[in-house]
């Protein structure tokens, strides 16, 4: 039983805790009373039709909506109500439905202010290039370097972000989003606009982030990737957790079925 | 030496063929102009960055330049004899911050050492650059150049209406600052080449200082504020704190230029105060290519000089106001850049926007 199971690891290791999330826009109930946890070390998607408010739920997680009730807590502290870049300081990255890189920056630039969190110097210790700064920066664009690798980009390290083609600038986000060195990271879409070969490779990228540690909560609309990938998943639907629990568990339950197939037979 | 420092050397280079020049053709009354051309550049600069780094605008970079200048202005003309006996005169004379010396009236007077009313000078922009820049850093686009628009409206009008500050006709009789070495910075001709020798050595230091920045950690933050600002705040930069900071940077950079100009003229008017002035200023960071230290400084040096010398006639405000809606209509993103002075290829639709109308609270934190 899902209830069980997420009763089980609220008492264990819950990097991610939502209660009762609830934000409206206008009348629109866009995330209503939603509740779930993400135990450390998962990878749980989020699925549901246009506008079920999963881009409205990563928000809220992010800080970059405030919620009007409900709570947050990320590895045990309240998060909700703090300014987003609080909240990334806290090792919560994200990426973009609407992919937005830095414009007028390089590949390797964009992924370099990922590391900001991870680096110390100010103005005046920029200005003047102190030498702590140097071997900071040093440090940072190596760093850089090796996930830009990681990400298979490095021969465009030098190359105007805004300029790549769309899948590429989504690997530039990814990067840029592990630069921050989380320990929980927001993936809203990552599939979209990608062909299958690059579908592919996500699904093994997603995979190997997890392995280094980094807990994944992702939406995807693409059924068979998150299907694939998710250890849990939930559903949401104008607003509201419709169900929630393994792909398998997910797939049977006749609400997802209804709101998935409409009244059709639901087979396959 | 890398070759990032390559481009600092050809302008120390051209700076000093340029004298050199005007020593054996004559033309050494051309060195006044590059003087206050430079001066001019050093509130620019700033700007450039504000502007072009980080994307805010402000047109009240002249009410900072004025409060820079009149600062200097006061501070060193201010006779301090009248009040020898009070304490602060008094450790001020004692620990040598002070100078004594007779006027061109052949009177005595005791004034502040131009060091002093310097750090003044910076100290009193930065904070207030701080009081003003908390309030209105929130704003965005329009609002914010009217908001710094006002700003530079109410020094100008203090300036005007303070009899201890001269009204109409500001403060004159302002003393040479004294450098190290015996030399003195002031507009008299026998001081004329190592003067300019003095400001274009400030000019340089300044961007040096400033393309250091733009290529740190502080820099990167401030760029990527400008490249999407949602995004910024989501990669963990405080990007309320980043504006405001460079606000102040530039804020103190423009009272740099204001306080060595009022040495340099012997003094300062309200007119430096003025929505001329300011528009004038972000007309030439518009030039210049917003993100473009060089492209700033070049553009500022020849509209500068054009209309120091008088190039412009009685349409030089006009000049300036023409030149900014051109670029705004023709280039946005700056002519010199237009022509290919910048080495990032971009795209046209990306251009940047250093007026983005959005002024809501949502749209500002990113959501999408
Ligand atoms: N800033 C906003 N102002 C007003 N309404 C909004 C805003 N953001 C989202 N909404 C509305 O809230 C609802 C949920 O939107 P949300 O973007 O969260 O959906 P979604 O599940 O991410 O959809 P999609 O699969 O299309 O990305 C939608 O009806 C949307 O129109
Ligand atoms: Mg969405």
């Amino acid at each position: 039983m899902p209830s069980r199971f997420l009763r089980k690891s609220r008492c264990s290791v819950a990097l991610l805790e939502v209660n009762d999330l609830f934000r409206s826009f206008g009348g629109l109930r866009a995330v209503d009373q939603v509740s779930f946890t993400v135990p450390n070390g998962m990878i749980k998607g989020i699925i549901g039709p246009n506008g079920a408010g999963k881009t409205t739920l990563f928000n809220l997680i992010a800080g970059s909506l405030v919620a009007e009730s409900g709570t947050i807590f990320f590895d045990g502290r309240p998060v909700s109500g703090l300014p987003p870049h609080r909240i990334a300081a806290r090792g919560i990255a994200r990426t973009y439905q609407n992919v937005k890189i830095f414009r007028q920056m390089t590949v390797l630039e964009n992924v370099m202010v990922g590391c900001h969190q991870r680096s110390r110097g100010g103005f005046l210790a920029g200005m003047l290039r102190l030498p702590f700064t140097v071997r900071e920066e040093r440090r940072v664009r190596a760093r850089s370097l090796e996930l830009l690798e990681m990400l298979g980009l490095p021969e465009v390290a030098d190359q105007d972000a805004s300029a790549l083609a769309f899948g590429r600038q989504r690997s530039v986000e990814l990067a840029r989003a592990l630069a921050l060195e989380p320990r929980l990271i927001l993936l809203d879409e990552p599939a979209a606009g990608l062909n299958i070969r690059e579908t592919v490779q996500l699904a093994q990228t997603v995979r190997s982030i997890r392995d280094l540690g980094i807990t994944v909560l992702i939406v995807e609309h693409d059924m068979s990737l998150i299907m694939d990938i998710s250890d849990e998943i939930v559903v949401l639907d104008f607003g509201r957790k419709i169900a929630e629990g393994t792909a398998q568990q997910v797939r049977r339950d006749p609400e997802v079925i209804r709101v998935y197939l409409g009244d059709e037979d639901a087979e396959g | 030496m890398s070759r990032e420092w390559v481009p600092f050397g050809a302008l120390a280079a051209t700076v000093i063929l340029i004298q050199l020049v005007t020593m054996f053709t004559n033309t050494q009354y051309y060195l006044t102009q590059l003087i206050m051309a430079a001066l001019y550049s050093i509130v620019v600069i700033g700007l450039c960055l504000l502007m072009g780094y980080a994307g805010q605008i402000s047109l009240g970079h002249a009410g900072f330049f004025a409060i820079g200048g009149y600062t200097a202005a006061v501070g060193t003309t201010l006779n301090l004899l009248p009040h020898r006996d009070h304490v602060l005169v008094r450790m001020a004379e004692r620990a040598g911050l002070t100078i004594q010396t007779t006027n061109s009236w052949g009177v005595d007077i005791l004034y502040f050492s131009p060091w002093i009313t310097l750090l003044a000078a910076l100290l009193l922009s930065g904070v207030i650059s701080l009081l003003i820049g908390i309030p209105v850093l929130r704003l965005r686009g329009h609002y914010l150049a009217m908001a710094t628009l006002g700003f530079g409206a109410i020094i100008y009008y203090i300036l005007l209406g303070s009899r201890f500050l001269g009204e109409a006709d500001g403060i004159y009789d302002v003393p040479g600052f004294g450098l190290p070495g015996g030399f003195t910075f002031d507009g008299a001709r026998n001081n004329r080449v190592l003067s300019y020798y003095f400001v274009w050595a400030l000019v340089i230091g300044l961007m040096v200082l400033m393309h250091n920045l733009v290529n740190s950690r502080p820099g990167r933050a401030l760029r990527a504020i400008h490249g999407n600002e949602p995004a910024a705040m989501a990669m963990g930069v405080d990007t309320a704190r980043y504006k405001l900071s460079l606000f102040v940077l530039s804020a103190v950079c423009a009272a740099l230029g204001g306080v060595f100009m009022a040495h340099y003229n012997g003094g300062m008017g309200p007119t430096e105060a003025g929505t001329l002035k300011a528009v004038r200023y972000v007309a030439i960071v518009a030039v210049g290519g917003m993100a473009s230290l060089w492209g700033t400084l070049g553009a500022s040096v020849v509209l500068n000089f054009l209309s120091l010398r008088g190039y412009f006639g009685s349409l030089d405000d006009a000049v300036f106001g023409v030149v900014l809606i051109t670029v705004m209509l023709v280039a946005p993103d700056g002519i010199l850049r237009r022509l290919g002075m910048y080495t990032l290829r971009r795209n046209r639709d990306t251009a940047p926007d250093a007026f983005p109308v959005s002024a809501e609270k949502q749209v500002q934190r990113g959501t999408a």
